[in-house]
C-alpha cells in the first residue's frame, strides 16, 4: 500500500507540478487586485513549447543541447527519492540525502554549463550569480537535512521524515522550526523566487535564473520550465515534511495531506512574493548565510 | 564686469533680436562661466545661423534663480573656439551637439563624441572628416584589464521601451563606468520647425516627448504668444496649469508603480498602473485625448470645461487621491522596498549642480530648482507652488520627491478647478512679429523644459531650439551608476525615467 502511494506521489507530482506556478501566480494576482492568468497557464505554455522546434546558435556545442535534458532527468531522480510527509520516497535507500543534494547540484551544473556555452555576456553574468548563490544555498540545504538526520538518527531521507515525529514532538519541535525556516529560504533561493530572483522580470541585467536560459527555445525551454516546476515540488515536499507534523499512518491519507501541503507552500510563496521586494543582489548572500547559521544551530540543538 | 554683457529677460518675454548682445568669444566664455559659478544654470547653448550661410553664432541662455530672471548672450565663432566644458561641465553635451550639428569644434573638449549621429546642418570644410552618422558607431570608453568585462545593452531591449545603447565597464558586479549612446529616435524636429509656424507645428511640439505633451505645448505656446504679443485669458491659463499638473500626477504615479515593479513589489506596481490610467482619463475628460493632445493652442486652449465636467473631474480626482495614497503608502511602508531604494544610485548635491541636473533628480539632491517657483509663468505667477526636495540624492529620494509632488499637484488641480476664472478660453491667433527672440521655460513633469525661438524678417521661425529635461539628466544617470551594482541599473534608470525621443528630437 505504501509503495502504491509512493508511486502515486511521483505520478501526481509529474502531472500537478506545473499547477504550482499557476497557484503562485493566482495568489500574486489576488494581492495585486488583478484577476490573473488562468490556473493552467503553465500547461498551455508547455504544450506550446513542446510543439515548437528549437533554434541553436552556431557557437554552441552539445553541452548546450544536453543541458535541459540532463537537468530534467536529474530533477525526476530527485522526485523519485524525495519523501512527502510520512510517505517514503519511491527509491529510498540509506544515504539518499547525499544523492538528493547531488542530483540537484547536477541540474544546476548543466544549466550553468549550457549558459556559459552560449558565450553571451548576459548568460555568463547569470551563471556567475547562480554559482555564487548556490555556493551558500547548497550547504544550507545539506546542513538542514543533517540536522533532521541527527534528530531521526538515520541517513535515509524517507526514514528521517517518517521517524521525525515518531517520538516526543517537544524533542524535535525547536530543531524542526529552524529547519523549516532554512528550507523555506533555500526554496526561495533555489527556485528563483522573490526576494532572491524575480521570475517575471524582463530586465536582463537583474536576472539570475531567467538570464541563463535566454537562448533556449522550443522543447528545450519546455524541459527547463517543466524541470523548474518539478524542482519547486521537490523543495516544497521537503518543507512540508518538516512543517506539517501530521503522520496518519494511512499512506493514501498521508499522500493527500502532503499534496495539500505542497499547494499550501505555493500559496505561501505567492504571499511572500506579493509582500516583499527583491533583495539587492549583494544582500542575497547575507540571507543565505543566515540560513546556514540557523541550520548549524539546529544541528547543535539536535546534538545536545 | 562681464555680467554686463548679459541681456536680462523674463521667462516668456520676447525681445528684438538686435538687442541680444554679441560679444567676443573670450567675454562670452567669461560671462557664461562666471554666471554658472554664481549659481546660474546653463539652460540652453545653441548655434544659430547668423547672416550669410558661412558664419554662425553661439547663444547661451542662463537661468538665474537668485535674480529671478534669465539672461542671453551671444558671440560670433568661426570653425572652432575654446571649449566651455573644462570650466563649466554642464555645457558638455551642448558643445557636443553644436560640434555635430554645425561643425564648430570646441577646442579642449574632453569628451567630443557624437550625440545623435545626425548629419551636420552646415557642410564641413574640405579636409575635415564628416561626423559619424550611423547611430551607435563610435569609440566607446573602454577599461583594460584581465578581470574587466563589458556589458552592452540595447538599442533593442527586452521590454517595450525606447531604443538606447548602454555600455557598462564592469569588474564583477560593480560598474565602473556607464556610457550611454542615444540618437536612434532622431527625427529632425528642430529643423522641421524652421520656417514655421505651420499647421503641423503644434503637432510636432506635442510629440517632442509624447509623455510631456502638455509640458512642451505650454512652452511652445508661451514662446509663440510672447513673440506675437498675445496674453491668453485667465481661464485658459488655469486649464493649462491643471492639465500640466494632471500630466505630472499621471507620470509620477506611473513611475512609482514602475519603480515598485523593478524591485519586484507587485501590489504597488499593479495598482499604480491602473491609477495612472485613471489620471490620463481625467486629461481625456478635458480634451478627449489621454495625453492632452489638441488641448493647447497659441492664444489659449481649444476646449473649455463646463460645470458638469468640473464636478465629474473633482469627483474622480478624489478617487485617484484615495487609491494613490493607499497604493503608495504600501510602497514606502515596506522595509524591503526601502532597503532596496535607499543608497542606490546616489548623487551628491555638488555633482548635481556641476553637471546641471534639473527636475526631479536635482530636487532629490536638495537643489530647489523648479521653474514654477523660480521663473513663474502662466497661472503660476498668481499662485504658489511649493518646491519639493529631499536630501539623499538616491533612488529613494527620487521616488519620494515624486510622491510629494503628486500630493502638491492633486491639491493644486482641485483648488484651480474649484475656482476656475470665468471668461473665454481662447483668443484668435495673431501672426508672429518679425525679428524677435523669446525664451520660454516650463516645468514639465521631468523638469525644466526650455524653448528658444527666434523669428526672421517675415515673422517665420529662423530657428527653434528645444531643450528637454532629459538632455540635462542623461549624464546624471551615467554618473549615478558609478561604483554601483550592475543589477541596480534598471532601478536607477527607472528612478530617472528619462525620455529618449525628447533627447534625440
Amino acid at each position: 500500500m505504501t509503495t502504491v502511494a509512493s508511486i502515486l506521489h511521483v505520478l501526481l507530482a509529474l502531472v500537478l507540478a506545473p499547477l504550482l506556478l499557476g497557484i503562485v501566480n493566482r495568489t500574486k494576482a489576488k494581492f495585486a487586485g488583478r484577476r490573473g492568468q488562468p490556473l493552467l497557464q503553465a500547461y498551455y505554455d508547455l504544450a506550446k513549447l513542446f510543439r515548437k522546434g528549437a533554434v541553436y546558435s552556431r557557437t554552441t556545442t552539445w553541452v548546450f543541447r544536453a543541458g535541459p535534458t540532463v537537468g530534467l532527468s536529474a530533477v525526476i531522480v530527485a522526485l523519485a527519492i524525495v519523501p512527502l510527509g510520512g510517505l517514503p520516497g519511491l527509491g529510498a535507500f540509506s544515504g539518499d540525502v547525499i544523492l538528493l543534494a547531488y542530483v540537484l547540484g547536477l541540474m544546476r551544473f548543466m544549466t550553468v554549463l549550457a549558459a556559459l556555452d552560449t558565450g553571451s555576456s548576459f548568460e555568463g553574468m547569470g551563471a556567475s550569480r547562480e554559482v555564487q548563490f548556490s555556493l551558500l544555498a547548497e550547504p544550507a540545504l545539506l546542513l538542514a537535512l543533517a540536522a533532521l538526520a541527527v534528530c531521526a538518527k538515520s541517513l535515509s531521507l524517507s526514514d528521517i521524515y517518517g521517524l521525525l515525529y515518531a517520538g516526543e514532538p517537544a524533542h524535535v519541535a525547536p530543531a524542526a522550526v529552524m529547519v523549516a525556516a532554512v528550507l523555506l529560504m533555500v526554496l526561495l533561493a533555489e527556485n528563483a523566487r522573490i526576494p532572491v530572483d524575480d521570475p517575471n522580470t524582463h530586465l536582463e541585467l537583474t536576472m539570475i535564473h531567467e538570464v541563463m536560459v535566454l537562448d533556449h527555445g522550443g522543447v528545450d525551454l519546455g524541459f527547463i520550465q517543466y524541470g523548474a516546476s518539478l524542482k519547486l515540488w521537490v523543495f516544497s515536499a521537503l518543507l512540508v515534511g518538516v512543517a506539517l507534523p501530521l503522520r496518519t499512518g494511512q499512506p493514501i491519507l498521508d499522500l493527500l495531506l502532503g499534496v495539500g501541503g505542497v499547494f499550501a507552500v505555493a500559496v505561501l510563496v505567492g504571499v511572500i512574493e506579493s509582500t516583499m521586494a527583491r533583495l539587492r543582489l549583494v544582500r542575497v548572500p547575507q540571507m543565505l548565510v543566515v540560513a546556514n547559521v540557523l541550520a548549524i544551530i539546529a544541528i547543535l540543538w539536535a546534538l545536545r | 564686469m562681464s555680467t554686463n554683457d548679459l541681456l536680462a529677460i523674463r521667462n516668456g518675454q520676447a525681445v528684438d533680436r538686435s538687442v541680444c548682445p554679441v560679444v567676443s568669444v573670450d567675454r562670452f566664455r567669461q560671462a557664461v562661466i562666471e554666471s554658472v559659478a554664481d549659481g546660474a544654470r546653463l539652460s540652453a547653448l545653441l548655434a544659430e545661423p547668423a547672416g550669410d550661410a558661412g558664419a554662425a553664432r553661439l547663444m547661451a541662455v542662463l537661468a538665474r534663480p537668485s535674480l529671478g530672471n534669465l539672461a542671453v548672450v551671444a558671440c560670433e565663432v568661426g570653425d572652432s573656439y575654446p571649449a566651455l566644458t573644462p570650466d563649466c561641465p554642464s555645457a558638455h553635451l551642448f558643445e557636443r551637439e553644436i560640434a555635430e550639428q554645425w561643425n564648430i569644434r570646441p577646442d579642449g573638449h574632453p569628451w567630443l563624441k557624437p550625440v545623435r549621429f545626425q548629419p551636420p546642418c552646415k557642410a564641413a570644410k574640405k579636409g575635415v572628416a564628416a561626423g559619424q552618422t550611423t547611430a551607435g558607431v563610435m569609440n566607446f570608453f573602454k577599461m583594460d584589464g584581465q578581470e574587466v568585462h563589458e556589458v552592452a545593452v540595447g538599442p533593442v531591449h527586452a521590454g517595450v521601451i525606447e531604443p538606447g545603447h548602454f555600455r557598462f565597464q564592469c569588474h564583477g558586479e560593480t560598474v565602473h563606468h556607464l556610457e550611454i549612446s542615444l540618437g536612434y529616435q532622431h527625427r529632425g524636429v528642430e529643423r522641421a520647425l524652421v520656417g514655421g509656424p505651420t499647421g503641423r507645428t503644434i503637432h510636432y511640439i506635442e510629440t517632442l516627448a509624447g509623455d510631456t505633451t502638455v509640458g512642451h505645448a505650454t512652452a511652445y505656446c508661451l514662446a509663440a504668444e510672447s513673440i506675437s504679443d498675445m496674453h491668453p485669458p485667465a481661464r485658459a491659463e488655469a486649464i493649462r496649469a491643471a492639465a500640466a499638473e494632471l500630466e505630472r500626477i499621471a507620470n509620477h504615479v506611473g513611475d512609482l508603480g514602475a519603480l515598485a515593479g523593478d524591485v519586484g513589489f507587485l501590489p504597488t506596481m499593479s495598482y499604480c498602473g491602473r491609477i495612472r490610467g485613471d489620471v490620463l482619463n481625467l486629461t481625456a475628460l478635458l480634451c478627449g485625448n489621454r495625453f492632452g493632445r489638441g488641448l493647447l493652442l497659441p492664444g489659449g486652449t481649444a476646449y473649455d470645461a463646463d460645470d458638469e465636467l468640473i464636478a465629474e473631474l473633482l469627483r474622480r480626482l478624489d478617487d485617484v487621491e484615495r487609491d494613490a495614497t493607499r497604493a503608495i503608502d504600501l510602497l514606502f511602508d515596506n522595509p524591503s522596498v526601502l532597503a532596496r531604494f535607499e543608497g542606490t544610485g546616489a548623487i551628491s548635491e555638488e555633482l548635481a549642480r556641476q553637471i546641471g541636473l534639473v527636475g526631479v533628480p536635482a530636487r532629490a539632491c536638495s537643489l530647489p530648482c523648479d521653474i514654477r517657483q523660480e521663473f513663474p509663468y502662466g497661472l503660476y505667477q498668481f499662485t504658489q507652488m511649493p518646491v519639493c526636495t529631499w536630501r539623499t540624492g538616491d533612488c529613494f529620494a527620487r521616488a519620494y520627491v515624486r510622491w510629494l509632488e503628486i500630493q502638491q499637484s492633486l491639491a493644486f488641480v482641485r483648488e484651480q478647478m474649484r475656482s476656475l476664472p470665468t471668461g473665454p478660453t481662447r483668443l484668435d491667433a495673431k501672426p508672429l512679429r518679425p525679428n524677435k527672440l523669446a525664451v520660454a521655460m516650463v516645468e514639465g513633469w521631468r523638469g525644466e523644459i526650455c524653448h528658444v525661438a527666434a523669428t526672421d524678417a517675415q515673422g517665420r521661425f529662423a530657428f527653434y531650439k528645444v531643450v528637454d529635461p532629459s538632455f540635462h539628466n542623461w549624464f546624471g544617470l551615467a554618473y549615478a551608476l558609478r561604483e554601483q551594482q550592475v543589477s541596480d541599473f534598471p532601478l536607477c534608470n527607472k528612478s530617472f525615467n528619462l525620455s529618449y525621443c525628447g533627447h534625440d528630437l
